[in-house]
């Protein structure tokens, strides 16, 4: 499955061409750079291993230093593994792959980190009803209600939804529409919202 | 501009003239039913500029047949042809809300001279 590294930069809006209201969210996807080409002979899986963001070289720990410069590029940021072997696509060591491996109308899917939710109640967090508003109740707006059954079995069920953290966790959002590809500025602009806050990292992975 | 601007930059409108709240305008739209297109004016007074950039939106309010009407127009659509500025309003806030309690004499608003 052909993907890249992103950033989520923000949300807009675009018009198609009958002048209809598109809400795009504005991915930078790439480039991204080739920093291992992992082969079916020598590691048992095809895959390429893209970097993504220059980082300074004072940061990097020694042993990436050596696998970067090997692949002659600078220190990235982040690193992941792609499968490219459904495309006819092919790379080097130190290749560069850019946003037009994708086109327009492609469905992709996007996976980020949740923007973080801190401690959340059960209605927000298991979209729990609460209890009732009115007649007569008290501290019982956003309760969650029954936690199970009294003395057989004397215990709380495992695995119970009750309130906890709640987000910063990676989501998967599928079948998003790629509405513009700008190879210049390395744009991506996909119908619909994806996972997370502004800057951050996103993979972009093209769907069948 | 930021990268998010840039990105929808080629869809900015340039030649949308200058009206603001209390003016009265006359928006010309296109409608598209099923293969044919046609333009449909819109006349009535501007409650509301809001957004920047390409979220840029505007209100028109208009009684019609005695019941209040408003529409809100992204202010970069393409399927606006033309907007006439038929008459500037003195106004003296931002967000003409106010508009919405009010009917006959008492929802007109001076023109500015």
């Amino acid at each position: 499955m052909k993907g890249l590294i992103g950033q989520k930069l923000g949300m807009t809006r675009l018009f198609d061409k009958t002048g209809k209201d598109i809400t795009v969210t504005v991915l930078q996807a790439g480039p991204c750079y080739v920093t291992e080409v992992r082969t079916k002979e020598k590691h048992g899986y095809d895959a390429v291993q893209l970097g993504f963001e220059n980082k300074r070289e004072k940061v990097t720990p020694k042993p990436l230093m050596g696998h970067f410069s090997k692949a002659g590029i600078k220190p990235q940021r982040i690193v992941k593994e792609f499968d490219f072997s459904d495309s006819d696509l092919s790379f080097k060591l130190g290749d560069e792959v850019k946003v037009d491996i994708f086109s327009e109308g492609d469905r992709i899917a996007v996976l980020g980190i949740s923007k973080g939710k801190g401690f959340s109640g059960g209605v927000k967090r298991h979209h729990f009803s609460g209890g009732p508003k009115t007649h007569g109740q008290s501290d019982r707006h956003r309760a969650p209600g029954s936690l199970g059954q009294s003395s057989y079995p004397s215990r709380v069920y495992k695995g119970l939804r009750m309130a906890g953290r709640m987000g910063a966790e990676q989501v998967t959002v599928k079948n998003l529409t790629v509405v513009r590809v700008d190879p210049e500025k390395n744009l991506l602009l996909v119908k619909g919202a994806v996972p997370g806050h502004i800057k951050g990292y996103v993979l972009i992975k093209k769907q069948a | 501009m930021n990268k998010v601007d840039l990105a929808v930059a080629h869809q900015i409108q340039t030649n949308i003239p200058e009206f603001g709240p209390g003016d009265t305008v006359a928006v010309h739209v296109k409608v598209i039913e099923g293969d044919k297109e046609r333009t449909q004016v819109f006349e009535g007074i501007v409650i509301k500029k809001k957004g920047k950039g390409m979220n840029a939106t505007f209100t028109v309010r208009k009684i019609s047949e005695g019941i209040g009407v408003e529409r809100i127009f992204p202010l970069h659509s393409p399927r606006l042809v033309r907007i006439d500025r038929l008459r500037a309003g003195k106004i003296r806030r931002a967000k003409l809300y106010y508009l919405r309690e009010l009917k006959g004499k008492a929802a007109r608003i001076t023109e500015k001279r």
